[in-house]
């Protein structure tokens, strides 16, 4: 067998790993990575999550164990520094050499600071890599204000982090406008508006002279105008350029303005060395996005095994959410193909701008710009890539929907049609999936990869899947799975009508095959807010997912937290203590929740029936932060306390709390109760709300905090205490029964046919005559509540689930623990001595066994 | 040298749960998740290689196209009980072993 071709990757940024991935599907080839970051690749895209939460890990685009797994060898720490193309051998710096047969260069850029006298003063830095964010984050700790020089778009993300890091800030840009690449003059201009508005200053038309000494912050930057600005960081973020020094040492092809240039295959002027990603150059352009990078890669992965795929250019539109605002821009925004014209909506009062760019013959799109609302970017995006054919207006387009505005159908859109620009995953890509055999949209992702970058064309290929399906003539169906072709809403009904009281039954009557993740889970909520059974109840056992099954929420290493319930956020200090000596003789973590309770976390599951056996002796009982169900009704101290409170909001969380806590439902629902109109407790936030008034309670319905934020909806005005039960019992009882699993009261709402108007016609009308009947129903749900740890730790039975082993007394050694602000936290893959399962040999001496 | 396989001994068939699954050790100290569904019994390895966890036992046992498999409770990826295969990732894989019942022991073949 002839030995493998070596395949060097100089750079493990996000274009060199996904050549990596690329290159690893094909056998015959020996890869090594050389990265000179510490680490190995992270998602760069994301990076300003960094700052919002996201851990270095969570961003990792690849493991050490991934390429182990791949054969790949790597090295981190490892700068080339020297490549002889003669021998094919490229050393570091530190002296180690790799040959090569094949060499790729993925060193993409860096970011460029302006020759500015004092750039390189102490809290000047750059947006870049995570060592940079930790960087800016230590800087900011000891700093009031930022300022970033360079108002693009990546300069507008990094003012976004700053002004999250809690400084005032600025944007200092050398052009008259933001975004000058993407958006045209008055879009640019109202980008600016909006970015004032939420108190970021911008200053344009500057050019920054030089960095001198403060006198109220750390440093001065003075303006060629004159004018200065003080700061106490300084972010620059003026541009990028390419790592292209390796090239411009050793002999290749360099563009006049930087970048290695590359030809069609993504080959430099040497035949054995390619460049990928954006230290490229390519027909005198530099990509400086993701996606045309991930195509390069896959280019020249295939070249290197013979394949003739070649890089034909990318487009380079952009939809983004900047500080909270839309913006969008599609190919030609500043109208400069010749001929031209332009069409444009303007709306000052809700800060809209939108504009569409079509060919002289007005028959197609050209380009677009859209501020403030972004919703027809996708179907402008599909004409302007396919060159479908405009209506007849074509301002109808963007216009405010006064009626029929044309909608551009699936169908229209050419196979060619690029679905997820990302992954870059085509209609056509689609339909030959589906007509290799997915049969839905699941089947579509896992086959194609679609979705699986940013995430932005989940909706698109949602519509496309189905609407394929059903041209084949396969129903989109609402089967709950493949075990019932029934609906959730189909099933209750069977359950209620024929009174079916566990899982077998009804999957044998109604269904087929034992079931699956889906439908045990949807059934067993069924079951429960029919009958209310004890859920863990042989029967039911079976059908709960893993945190109702142990009462408590898995954690990432397997042990499970403990929320007891505090109806209202109320806590006696004797509690208090409870709470805090359990959580000490187990050494848990602890944390207040966003709702307020408290959270104890890193119970091991053999640990919790004593936890709970504590915890319910001192009075407590499960707060079923595990269940779809009701959570927590959050409250402020109303009239009892604050000076402004109407109604003593306290008395009535707590007592909405007591009534529905145990009601389990499609979803978890949550609660809150304000004392007066400021709101403290966000009641229009939660699923039911309600605000005091000087005549009694506001009720406010399916709001939702969390993905996708919702505003509740006033349902009914200044009721007394028991209208306003009623109404919830009805409302929440109603939701029980009709809404799919797993949708929440602002989903349900949204998607219910009529709306509000509806529901309010049958909770406060009784238009379907239904309204004691759901009374009823939930006064028999309120009637059987028990505590489900109670009942768990009273009963032997269900006391000798709670063990790791059937046969032995010992931990689950991955379990372990580091110690992090005085408390512990679930130890890292690389802080652990446990390595997960590891191939054993036979221990053949083992006295019981027999052999075969 | 061929290591030929041996029956283990493991547990008692009433410490199995009910469509559920329960957690052992063998005797090597790896960790093994055997489930009874109906009046079958399955064992896999307890490691969810995704989720890098013992956790499996705690999933919910389902059924698609003939094959059985448990779904892990921390990201919901399908083992099928009987070979280990993923149904969800081919790159994973996880260790499945004849289990029978000798004298209402649970037994296992490693
Ligand atoms: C512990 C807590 C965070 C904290 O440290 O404060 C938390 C933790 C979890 N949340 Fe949450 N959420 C917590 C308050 C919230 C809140 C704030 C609130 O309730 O006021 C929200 C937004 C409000 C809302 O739900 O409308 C919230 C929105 C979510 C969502 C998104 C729901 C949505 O409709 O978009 C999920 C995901 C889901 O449910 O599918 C989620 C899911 C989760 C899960 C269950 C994720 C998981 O499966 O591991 C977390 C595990 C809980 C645990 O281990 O105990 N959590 N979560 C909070 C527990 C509150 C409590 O006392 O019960
Ligand atoms: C904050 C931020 C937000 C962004 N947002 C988006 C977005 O929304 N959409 C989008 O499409 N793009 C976005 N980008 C751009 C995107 O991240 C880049 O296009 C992409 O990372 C380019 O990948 P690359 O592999 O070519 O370069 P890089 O990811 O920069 O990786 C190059 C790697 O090579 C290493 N290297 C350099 N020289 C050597 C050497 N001599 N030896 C060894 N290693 C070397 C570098 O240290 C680096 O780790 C964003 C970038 C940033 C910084
Ligand atoms: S909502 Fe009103 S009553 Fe309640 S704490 Fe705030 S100001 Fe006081
Ligand atoms: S477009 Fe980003 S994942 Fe599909």
């Amino acid at each position: 067998m002839s030995a493998k071709q070596k395949i060097v990757v100089v750079g493990n940024g996000m274009v060199g790993h996904h050549f990596v991935d690329e290159m690893a599907k094909h056998e015959g080839y020996e890869i090594t990575v050389l990265s000179a970051e510490d680490r190995l690749a992270y998602d760069r895209v994301h990076l300003s999550e960094y700052f919002s939460g996201k851990t270095a890990d969570d961003l990792a685009l690849t493991t050490p164990e991934h390429y182990n797994e791949l054969g790949v060898k790597f090295f981190t720490d490892a700068k080339v520094t020297n490549i002889n193309k003669a021998e094919k051998v490229v050393s570091t710096e530190t002296g180690d050499k790799y040959p090569y047969d094949k060499l790729v260069l993925a060193t993409g850029s860096y970011p460029f600071v302006p020759p500015i006298p004092g750039k390189e003063r102490e809290h000047c830095l750059v947006y870049r890599t995570i060592d940079d964010l930790d960087a800016i984050q230590a800087s900011a700790n000891s700093g009031k204000v930022g300022v970033v020089v360079g108002g693009g778009l990546l300069g507008l993300e990094a003012a976004n982090a700053l002004k999250e890091l809690g400084l005032q800030t600025h944007v200092v840009e050398f052009a008259p406008q933001l975004m000058g690449v993407q958006l045209d003059k008055d879009g640019g201009e109202l980008l600016r508006n909006m970015i004032e508005g939420i108190g970021v200053q911008v200053h344009t038309q500057k050019a920054t002279q030089e960095i001198i000494d403060g006198e109220d912050c750390v440093h001065r930057m003075v303006f060629a105008d004159g004018t200065h600005l003080e700061t106490d960081l300084i972010l620059f973020s003026a541009g990028i350029r390419p790592y292209d020094n390796l090239a411009r040492d050793f002999d290749l092809q360099i563009g006049e303005r930087g970048g290695i240039v590359v030809n069609n295959e993504c080959q430099t002027s040497d035949e054995n060395i390619y460049a990928i990603g954006e230290c490229a150059l390519w027909n005198n352009f530099i990509y400086g996005l993701v996606a045309p990078g991930y195509t390069m890669a896959k280019v020249a992965a295939d070249n290197i095994i013979g394949g003739e795929q070649q890089f034909t250019g990318a487009d380079m539109s952009t939809k983004l959410k900047l500080m909270g605002m839309d913006v969008g821009s599609i190919g030609d925004a500043h109208a400069r193909t010749a001929g031209a014209q332009s069409y444009t909506y303007f709306n000052e009062p809700d800060d809209v701008y939108k504009k569409i760019v079509v060919s002289a013959d007005g028959k197609t799109l050209l380009g677009a710009v859209l501020v403030g609302d972004t919703s027809e970017y996708d179907s402008l995006l599909q004409y302007a890539l396919n060159a479908i054919e405009l209506p007849e207006k074509p301002d109808s387009l963007i216009l405010p929907s006064a009626g029929e505005k044309p909608t551009l159908g699936v169908d229209a859109l050419p196979e060619s049609a690029t679905i997820c620009s990302c992954l870059n995953v085509t209609k056509g890509d689609i339909i030959s999936a589906i007509d290799a055999g997915a049969c839905d949209v699941a089947a579509v992702k896992s086959c194609t990869k679609a979705t699986t970058g940013c995430g932005g064309c989940a909706a698109l290929v949602k519509t496309v899947t189905d609407h394929e399906l059903e041209k084949r003539g396969v129903e989109v169906s609402t089967d709950l799975c493949e075990h019932f072709a029934y609906s959730r809403v189909e099933l209750f009904h069977i359950v209620k009508a024929e009174k079916i009281r566990n899982f077998d039954t009804l999957i044998e009557k109604h269904g087929c095959g034992i079931g699956c993740e889906i439908c045990k889970p949807a059934v067993g909520s069924i079951l429960s807010s029919v009958w209310n059974d004890y859920i863990l109840k042989e029967d039911h056992l079976p059908l709960q997912d893993t945190n109702d099954t142990y009462l408590g929420n898995m954690q990432k290493d397997g042990t499970y937290s403990i929320v007891p319930r505090m109806p209202g956020g109320e806590v006696t200090p004797e509690r208090l203590i409870v709470i805090g000596e359990v959580a000490k003789e187990y050494n848990l973590y602890t944390k207040v929740t966003g709702g307020q309770r408290i959270d104890l976390f890193g119970a091991r599951i053999d640990q919790l029936p004593d936890i709970w056996e504590k915890l319910i002796a001192a009075g407590m009982e499960t707060g079923h932060a595990y269940g779809k169900s009701l959570r927590t009704v959050k409250s402020c101290v109303g009239s009892t306390w604050c000076r402004y409170g109407v109604q003593d909001s306290m008395a009535m969380a707590i007592f909405l709390e007591n009534r529905y806590k145990g009601l389990r439902s499609p979803h978890k629902i949550k609660f809150a109760v304000s004392g007066c109109t400021r709101e403290c407790a966000e009641a229009q936030s939660k699923d039911i709300g309600v605000i005091a008034t000087e005549n009694g309670w506001n009720l406010y319905v399916s709001g939702n905090g969390g993905m996708k934020p919702r505003h509740g909806d006033l349902f009914a005005t200044d009721l007394d205490d028991e209208t306003l039960v009623k109404y919830i019992d009805r409302y929440l009882m109603f939701y029980v029964r009709t809404a799919d699993r797993l949708t929440r009261t602002s989903v349900w709402l949204e998607n219910l046919e009529g709306g509000l108007e509806y529901m309010q016609k049958v909770v406060i009308d009784d238009h379907l005559g239904v309204n004691a009947e759901l009374e009823n129903q939930m006064q028999a749900v309120v009637d059987t509540y028990q505590c489900e740890w109670k009942t768990t730790i009273e009963d032997p039975k269900q006391l000798k689930r709670f063990r790791q082993f059937v046969n032995s007394k010992a931990v689950d050694e991955n379990i372990e623990f580091v110690t992090e602000r005085e408390q512990i936290r679930p130890a890292r893959g690389e802080e652990k001595r446990y390595k997960g399962v590891q191939i054993h040999t036979v221990d053949i001496s083992e006295p019981e066994a027999e052999t075969v | 040298m061929t290591i030929e396989k041996q029956w283990q001994t493991i547990c008692h068939k009433d410490d199995l749960v009910k469509n559920s699954g329960v957690c052992a050790l063998l005797a090597n100290q790896e960790q093994i998740a055997i489930f009874q569904v109906k009046d079958e019994m399955y064992s896999v390895g307890n490691w969810d290689p995704i989720g890098k966890a013992n956790v499996l036992y705690r999933g919910l046992i389902g059924d698609t196209k003939g094959d059985i498999y448990v779904a892990s409770p921390l990201y919901k990826q399908r083992f099928v009980l009987n070979s280990g295969k993923c149904l969800d990732d081919d790159s994973v894989s996880i260790k499945a072993y004849d289990t029978r019942l000798q004298n209402d022991e649970v037994q296992v073949l490693v």
